[in-house]
């Protein structure tokens, strides 16, 4: 039950961050990205500030805690290998953004917010992310093994 | 021209401290990367026992934004000019990107980088040159709508 909670409060204080952010505006997102229109630096900001408490937190947290306080582990990225589906998936996620004006947080909070557009850009994400964990299912039980081992073990985020 | 009208330094790092904190809390209680993409996608592989927080925190995300726009609905505002064909496409973009490059801006961007990792730092700037190119294209070649 409290983990249930806690992952509640989890996604409910990140979802109000990003609305006082200015992340659920997709203007916001393209200005950041519109060199020659009107600037917007916002989201180095948001970065910046999120990264300013998460990074002193990490670095404590795996230093001195044995485990996390609801689970036995923590469960954390064990890959270090940079490969091609990396950057090939992340440069498609970032075509997505510049086009849409979303991404997956702020798209889902917004659909909260009962936003048409993020409604109709949530529902085609979600089909991609079900489609794409479907096919590694499909594959794994052809094979009988993870044939997406990062997916099986551990993913990045 | 750069004039800067529509930039929110302040309430952008207010903000960006609040997602660094829930960051920061999942961490410690629950001993996961606050990434979206990567806790959506857990939903869909249906792992006995690794479903419900997941789901939770999506119900906060909803939650959050619906609350809040009963407040702040302007906060809300998209902005920008784009058919319901671009937002499909640009979804389904996202998602299988996401999958593919395990990470998107809350997971690589924050949490990666935070954890000062290597792979989390070439993927953002991998999807931040290829956000920066489609931006260009849509508003200096296509006029901004698409």
């Amino acid at each position: 039950m409290k983990v249930k909670v806690g992952a509640f409060l989890g996604g409910a204080v990140f979802g109000i961050g990003l609305a006082i952010a200015g992340m659920t505006q997709p203007s916001k997102i393209i200005g950041f990205f519109d060199f020659f229109g009107d600037y917007d630096p916002s989201l180095a900001f948001v970065m910046l500030g999120a990264i300013l408490v998460y990074t002193p937190v990490y670095r404590w947290a795996i230093r001195t805690w044995q485990r996390p306080i609801w689970a036995p582990a923590f469960s954390l990225p064990t890959r270090k290998d940079i490969d091609g589906r990396l950057i090939a998936g992340s440069a498609i996620f970032g075509v997505g953004w510049g086009l849409g004006g979303y991404c997956p947080g702020p798209a889902l909070t917004s659909v909260g917010a009962g936003s048409r557009e993020a409604f109709t850009f949530g529902a085609a994400m979600l089909l991609g992310v079900g489609a794409y964990q479907l096919f590694t299912r499909i594959r794994e039980g052809r094979t009988g093994r993870p044939a997406d081992a990062q997916a099986a073990a551990m993913i990045d985020g | 021209m750069t004039n800067m009208e529509s930039f929110t330094p302040i309430a952008s790092t207010i903000g960006g401290l609040l997602i660094g904190i829930a960051a920061a809390g999942l961490l410690l209680f629950h001993g996961r990367i606050a990434g979206i993409s990567g806790i959506a996608g857990g939903i869909f592989r249906r792992e006995p026992g690794d479903i419900s927080w997941r789901v939770m925190f999506v119900v906060g995300l909803l939650a959050a934004g619906f609350g809040w726009h009963l407040f702040f609905p302007q906060d809300y505002a998209v902005g920008i000019d784009r058919s319901t064909v671009a937002l499909v496409v640009a979804g389904l973009m996202v998602g299988i990107g996401t999958q593919l490059g395990s990470g998107c801006t809350s997971g690589h961007g924050v949490c990666g980088i935070g954890r000062l990792s290597k792979r989390s730092t070439v993927a953002t700037v991998s999807f931040m040159i290829t956000a920066a190119l489609t931006v260009f294209v849509v508003n200096e070649v296509l006029g901004g709508s698409i």
